[in-house]
């Protein structure tokens, strides 16, 4: 009889015909009603939580491809297998994908239905007022005298309207009643919650098809620009095109640190991380802006920020002769919290053969007492770079592509460090030092800070964060307001002349204020006719 | 100064957590005891419900002071994120209170509570330290502090509906003719008067942990520069919300309301209390921030 189960039921799947000549169209709306279900729809539900699990448990591709390279090393037996089942790309996997999709279909096959069933019930008047109401909930009895029967019918109908019912007014046998209705927006909301939901994951398709995303480190003074080749690596959706590019420019104008200095149980822990940088949009004037871990920049409808940032030593190397063949910033990879880094210098020409130089940076030196270097403070307190050298094919004349954080010391003959007759060459900052041989030297002019810049964009952003919103206000109509029916029926006492007024009411859905609600209609309805609480 | 508060923080902490171990008792004591003896146990579930605002009293000084030692909000650790949502699982169950009696409910929360402090003081202690820059943002005070209330409304839920499966067995023996031992319980709501009040708790908490969703996908878009990457963290948050919704379609699915939902209750308490332990310290992710 409630009238919450007249709209699921017509979602309940009725029972399965079986019938062996059952043909194609039956079949057909007999897999339709089952999957509209809302038995189905639980069970995809409680699938896809399931679904979701080892994602979480082993390493993913999208998300940390060096823990998948590791596991299969880890596991080279058991790791192939997980793979067929996608396990190390569970999200965008055909199983976990499978089940997404059925319950979207499920739920659009499941809300337009109801949609219709909303729409019409939207313009229908409430429904005619039970010739019993004693059985419903909140049932209430009143004895009015000396009040006309139409007089307590409009002031029933105020005082409904005025607590935003919608009101119709029957009369069957004598007896006078209003008929009321409210919390529409009940099922409204519920409606936009599960139409915000297919929003979401529609936008959220599309937006990953046209996105982009790509990184870039950038040392002091250096400039970017907005293309394909000034990225480091670059990751573009489905049908991205190079338009997308928005044509801005960054300079890094300086970047700065702050380290904890005064808590003794945070020493060098990083509280603060400033990038000051100069942006021109292509025809614009150049514009001072900042970036924070917290706070991108927002240029040209692309996102840029602060992911990283490490030490970028100056090095200048000149040939035996005393000419200059390399001057640069050389990022240097931090390995550790204290920023002890490592970076690859390669020299290709210049010099009678090719060299490599693996070097190391700490910002703040100090000696383990095994003689080993490390960085004991995050800062520049006390700066060093020292210098392996290798001699040998550095391998970029093939033409490969080689990165420029890594060398392979394979073909190469180690001439300085451990296992050779030199020392590395160790130098602060303003220092020079001999290369091997008599080959030149190098300097270690001054330290630069660089910062590793995440570009991201992304068009259909907003849409999904609109979908979301709206599905949260939807969500809190649809379980917050409550949907009732009220009745309220008079009719005249031949024996006492008095009036008997009854009340009565139905929810829809959980709704734990029922019979207070009643209680307050009639309270209003004494009080509209000007009587007094018997 | 800062040493000197964060050390009255423990010692509030504490003498919380003392008190909570004697609600505890006596809340334990008054479910137990059968319905005839009902006189000595109504006055041990009012002292120790009494007990409970006294625990909390202590625990709310000790969050502040730790926050204030901290200079920042206290839930910035897996320490802190143990003592805030805590606090809020009794706000919860205290403010509940004054709107409907729950108060057999006691002894689930001071266990819980209890439980949760216990591991969080011995074992995941650590000094006040300030805010790395990842998390200085203001969706740190908004996400995590409705994320732990969202905790407080399902662990109200999850109370509630461990207590509807025992009052259904009682129901059945009572029905069958059959003996039980949960004999104590017929003072208590009928087990469905339980499962609408374990249904009304868990919609609140649902509504708040989609904001968690939502927001902390904001914070991740501004923080990492994605708002959604299926880190950890997430997909835990992501199957939680899941089973809520699955719970909220059970109430509305024949043959799945009582036992089954209540169950799915009991299945989503046990992920959030997943999520908030094993995945904070064990998964590794981008929200390794829990200062372990
Ligand atoms: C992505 C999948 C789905 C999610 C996350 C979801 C989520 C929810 C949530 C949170 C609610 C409670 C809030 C409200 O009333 O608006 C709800 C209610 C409801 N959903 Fe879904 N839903 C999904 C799919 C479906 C499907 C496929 C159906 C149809 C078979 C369905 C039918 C309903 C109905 C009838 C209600 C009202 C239940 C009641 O009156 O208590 N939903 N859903």
């Amino acid at each position: 009889m409630s009238p919450r189960s007249s709209v699921m039921d017509s979602t309940e799947p009725p029972a399965p015909v079986r019938n062996a000549k059952l043909n194609l169209a039956e079949s057909g709306r007999w897999v339709w009603t089952q999957l509209t279900s809302m038995r189905t729809a639980l069970i995809l539900l409680l699938l896809l939580a399931i679904a979701a699990i080892p994602g979480s448990l082993l390493p993913q591709r999208a998300a940390d491809p060096n823990g998948v390279t590791q596991y299969f090393s880890a596991n080279p037996d058991l790791a192939p297998v997980l793979d067929k089942f996608q396990l190390f790309d569970v999200y965008t996997s055909a199983w976990f994908s499978a089940i997404y999709l059925l319950l979207f279909v499920s739920l659009i096959g499941c809300v337009i239905p109801r949609t219709k069933h909303h729409w019409d019930a939207l313009r229908q008047q409430p429904p005619r007022t039970p010739s019993r109401l004693d059985r419903l909930p909140g049932f209430t009895e009143r004895e009015f005298s000396g009040v006309a029967p139409e007089a307590a019918l409009s002031a029933a109908d105020r005082v409904l309207r005025a607590a935003r019912y919608r009101v119709v007014r029957y009369e069957r046998d004598g007896v006078l009643s209003v008929s009321a209705e409210r919390g529409y927006l009940r099922e409204t909301g519920n409606l936009i919650f599960h139409f915000a939901l297919v929003g979401v994951l529609i936008t959220v398709g599309l937006g990953g098809g046209f996105a982009y995303n790509g990184q870039r480190v950038i040392v002091e003074g250096q400039a970017f620009s907005n293309t394909l080749i000034a990225y480091d690596s670059f990751s573009p959706g489905r049908f991205f095109s190079d338009s997308a590019l928005q044509p801005f420019n960054i300079t890094l104008n300086s970047f700065t640190t702050r380290y904890e200095e005064r808590n003794a149980n945070a020493i060098g822990q990083p509280i603060d991380y400033t990038a000051d940088v100069t942006t021109t949009l292509r025809g614009g004037d150049p514009t001072p802006a900042v970036i924070k871990v917290n706070q991108p920049l927002n240029i040209g409808g692309t996102s840029v920020y602060l992911l990283g940032n490490g030490y970028a030593p100056v090095i200048t190397v000149r040939n035996a002769a005393g000419q200059v063949i390399f001057n640069d910033a050389v990022a240097f990879l931090p390995q550790d919290k204290n920023f002890t880094s490592v970076g690859i210098i390669k020299l290709p020409d210049g010099l009678p053969t090719q060299l490599g130089l693996v070097g190391f940076f700490y910002p703040t030196v100090s000696t383990g007492h095994s003689g080993a270097s490390f960085s004991m403070y995050p800062d520049l307190l006390d700066p060093m770079v020292t210098l392996n050298v290798y001699q040998g094919d550095l391998g970029i004349n093939e033409g490969l592509p080689k990165s420029v954080y890594a060398l392979d010391t394979s073909g190469m003959t180690k001439l300085t460090g451990t296992k050779t007759d030199l020392p590395s060459l160790e130098m602060k900052p303003g220092e020079t030092a001999a290369l091997p041989n008599g080959m030149g030297s190098v300097t270690f002019d001054s330290v630069k800070k660089y910062v590793s810049l995440d570009v991201h964009h992304d068009p259909a952003q907003g849409w999904v964060l609109g979908f979301a919103i709206m599905a949260m206000l939807g969500l809190f109509t649809s379980l917050l307001i409550p949907r009732r029916r009220m009745w309220v029926s008079i009719q005249p006492v031949e024996k006492t002349k008095k009036l008997l007024v009854e009340y009565a009411a139905l929810a829809r859905g959980d709704d734990p204020t029922l019979e207070a609600a009643v209680g307050h209609i009639v309270d209003a309805h004494i009080r509209d006719l000007g009587l007094t609480r018997d | 100064m800062t040493d000197a508060l964060s050390q009255y923080s423990v010692l509030s902490l504490y003498s919380a957590m003392a008190v909570y171990a004697i609600a505890f008792v006596l809340f334990t004591i008054d479910l137990a005891t059968k319905a005839s003896e009902g006189r000595v146990s109504a006055k041990f579930s009012r002292i120790a419900f009494a007990l409970t605002w006294v625990a909390f009293a202590l625990q709310l000084a000790a969050t502040v002071m730790r926050g204030f030692a901290a200079s920042r909000v206290p839930w910035a650790n897996m320490y802190e994120f143990a003592m805030t949502g805590t606090l809020m699982i009794t706000a919860v169950f205290l403010l509940t209170n004054l709107k409907w009696n729950l108060r057999f409910l006691g002894a689930f929360i001071t266990g819980i509570v209890l439980i949760l402090l216990g591991l969080a003081a011995t074992r995941y202690y650590v000094e006040v330290v300030p805010l790395q820059p990842a998390l200085q943002s203001y969706w740190l005070v908004i996400h995590v502090f409705v994320a732990t209330l969202a905790t407080g409304f399902f662990a109200l839920g999850f109370s509630l509906s461990v207590l509807q499966l025992m009052q259904q067995r009682r129901e059945v023996a009572v029905v069958n003719g059959t003996k039980t031992r949960l004999t104590s319980l017929g003072r208590l709501p009928d087990a469905v008067a339980l499962e609408n009040f374990a249904y009304r708790l868990i919609i609140i908490g649902f509504i708040l942990w989609t904001f968690t969703l939502i927001a902390g996908a904001i914070w991740a878009d501004k923080a990492w520069g994605r708002y959604w990457g299926w880190d950890t963290k997430e997909v835990w948050t992501f199957i939680i919300w899941v089973l809520y919704a699955g719970y909220i379609h059970a109430r509305a699915t024949r043959g799945w309301r009582g036992t089954r939902s209540a169950v799915l209750a009991l299945i989503g308490f046990g992920a959030v209390m997943f999520n908030f332990t094993v995945v904070n310290i064990f998964f590794k992710g981008l929200h390794a921030y829990s200062g372990l």
